[in-house]
């Protein structure tokens, strides 16, 4: 089956299909998903569960005990013919203020050179688009990282991250919203809690909000988090 | 009117068939690890197969019943007991008002589910009772049982039924001494080297002890090594992805896996064997045998249908 020119697809496991739309992030790539995406929240095929937009992948989770791989390329393909080709796209500015003092501020400083001055400086001067969100609740996948600060992941993930805590992983960047395993590299910590359930919209970020980080202070750092857990 | 806990032991959680739809926004689907055990427990009760219940590791809690109610012990054997009797598991069992359920030593497998009578009285977080550890959220309070909590019952069994001769037929369950997981080739498979791939199918893994609800990390005789080494862009992963981190040991996440991952996936574990690899702790021994897609639908298939099947003898046991 050919879905598309631009689009390949295959397994992941026995339930569920990726469709890859390209090999590197790009503003187009993501908008494409996400009209791909409007379009699967409006579908209802008994079988397929739900899905999740990536930087360059949409993955289809369905039940193989009611839908086939071969019917679910089916669907995506007649899903994929029938999608408008501009959808409006809302997009927030979002800042987020970061104390730069993260464990591994100094091993992406030597790793690319720069000061660790420079490397706060080129952080905080960028816009980012949120990409995705995944990987945890909450956590955005941010687009926009100025190469010269990129550095690869860890080479084994640490047990446990903070909240809060800002790293770099390749060309990404982003910002891990509750305690967890990973393999970023750690540079700061935000103050902001960027996942409550107890908040009408616990996700402080979406996809397609502008993100700016701002430095901090210790002191400010503090100040911002107590405020955060409820004064 | 419920049960309380006694004592924890070792990680005891809440837990239906997952929390699905809202891994887009980072939401884990978490729920039972082994689901055939947590759908079989529930099937013996006549309950609906998602209902939630207690999920024990090794080590299972000691449970106060302040109320009679109608139990069933499914999954790996860790020496259930009431009032320090030996209980049976994989049947409905009557356990009274102000009797203790507790656990031994593991005999096989490592994590035991006790199913309840219509299910635990938990409110629902974005749709299901199952306990989200790293989130948080759903089950009781969002974390593993404590000591002192009192979990209460949906519904009070009302039979007049205290005794049950009848058993099931377990040949449905995986023995849990079988070492050989089937998997079917990760999106990255062709890109791993020849070496690798040999190790892949061929080699024993061993679970080491940081295993967990997450991920599986396995440690094995040589590396998996990727022939193009550059990075790669975050993607959606599920319950059985194989991913392989720079260093060359392979992780295997389990139930509560974050939704996303920027390792390459050398294969995903078919559907039909997560229950058996749900049951495999740190330090046992592992192998991986490729199959092909359609193998792989073909046995989650003849499951499902020896399941119903098991499913309408038992509801003829009830009439």
């Amino acid at each position: 089956m050919n879905l598309s020119d631009s689009i390949k697809y295959y397994p992941l496991g026995d339930h569920a299909v990726v469709l890859c739309f390209g090999d590197v992030i790009s503003k187009e790539v993501n908008n494409r998903i996400r009209n791909v995406a409007a379009c699967m929240d409006n579908m209802n095929t008994l079988g397929i569960i739900e899905y999740v937009p990536a930087y360059t992948t949409i993955t289809i989770y369905y039940d193989p005990l009611t839908i086939g791989y071969e019917a679910v390329l089916i669907v995506i393909q007649h899903l994929l013919e029938n999608i408008p080709s501009c959808l409006e796209q809302q997009s927030l500015e979002k800042i987020i203020p970061v104390f730069y003092n993260g464990p591994d501020l100094a091993d992406v400083a030597r790793y690319t050179g720069l000061s660790q001055e420079q490397v706060i400086r080129i952080h905080s001067e960028s816009e980012y688009l949120v990409y995705m969100i995944g990987f945890a609740p909450g956590f955005p996948y941010l687009g926009g990282m100025d190469k010269r600060i990129a550095a690869p992941r860890k080479e084994v993930p640490r047990l446990k991250i903070e909240a809060g805590s800002v790293g770099i992983a390749g060309e990404q960047t982003g910002v891990y919203p509750m305690e967890t395993p990973g393999g970023w590299q750690i540079i700061g910590q935000t103050p902001l809690q960027l996942f409550n359930m107890n908040r009408d919209k616990p996700s402080f970020l979406g996809v397609g909000d502008r993100v700016r980080f701002e430095p901090i202070g210790y002191d400010e750092f503090l100040h911002i988090r107590k405020i955060e857990n409820g004064g | 009117m419920g049960v309380r806990v006694i004592k924890t032991g070792l990680l005891t959680t809440i837990q239906d068939l997952g929390r699905s739809g809202f891994r887009k926004y980072g939401i884990a689907v978490s729920g039972a690890i082994d689901t055939l055990a947590l759908r079989l427990g529930n099937s013996i009760l006549g309950n609906n197969e998602d209902e939630a219940g207690i999920e024990c590791t090794s080590l299972g809690p000691t449970l106060y019943f302040d109320e009679g109610q109608l139990v069933c012990i499914t999954g790996a054997d860790l020496s259930p007991s009431v009032d320090n009797m030996s209980v049976a598991m994989w049947k409905p069992v009557f356990i009274a008002a102000g009797s203790v359920l507790s656990f031994g030593k593991p005999k096989s497998g490592c994590r035991s589910y006790i199913c309840f009578y219509r299910g635990l009285d938990v409110p629902e977080v974005l749709g299901s009772k199952s306990t989200y550890l790293k989130g948080r959220i759903g089950g009781w309070k969002g974390r593993a049982l404590k000591k002192q909590d009192e979990i209460k019952f949906c519904r009070p069994y009302v039979g007049s039924k205290r005794e049950f001769r009848w058993c099931i037929d377990t040949s449905i369950y995986p023995d849990l001494s079988e070492r050989s997981i089937r998997v079917t080739e990760g999106p990255h498979f062709a890109q791993f080297d020849s070496p690798s791939l040999l190790n892949f199918l061929f080699n024993t893994f061993t679970l080491s002890n940081e295993s967990d609800r997450m991920g599986y990390r396995l440690e094995s005789e040589g590396p998996l090594r990727i022939k193009d080494q550059r990075e790669q862009l975050s993607t959606a992963v599920s319950f059985g992805t194989i991913q392989v981190p720079p260093q060359g040991n392979a992780i295997i996440l389990m139930a509560d896996h974050p939704t996303t991952g920027g390792y390459p996936v050398i294969g995903q574990v078919a559907t039909v064997d997560l229950p058996l690899l749900a049951q495999k702790t740190p330090q046992d021994q592992i192998t991986f045998e490729l199959i092909a897609l359609t193998e792989a639908h073909g046995l989650l298939k003849n499951k499902n249908t020896q399941l119903n099947q098991l499913k309408r003898t038992i509801a003829l046991k009830y009439e």
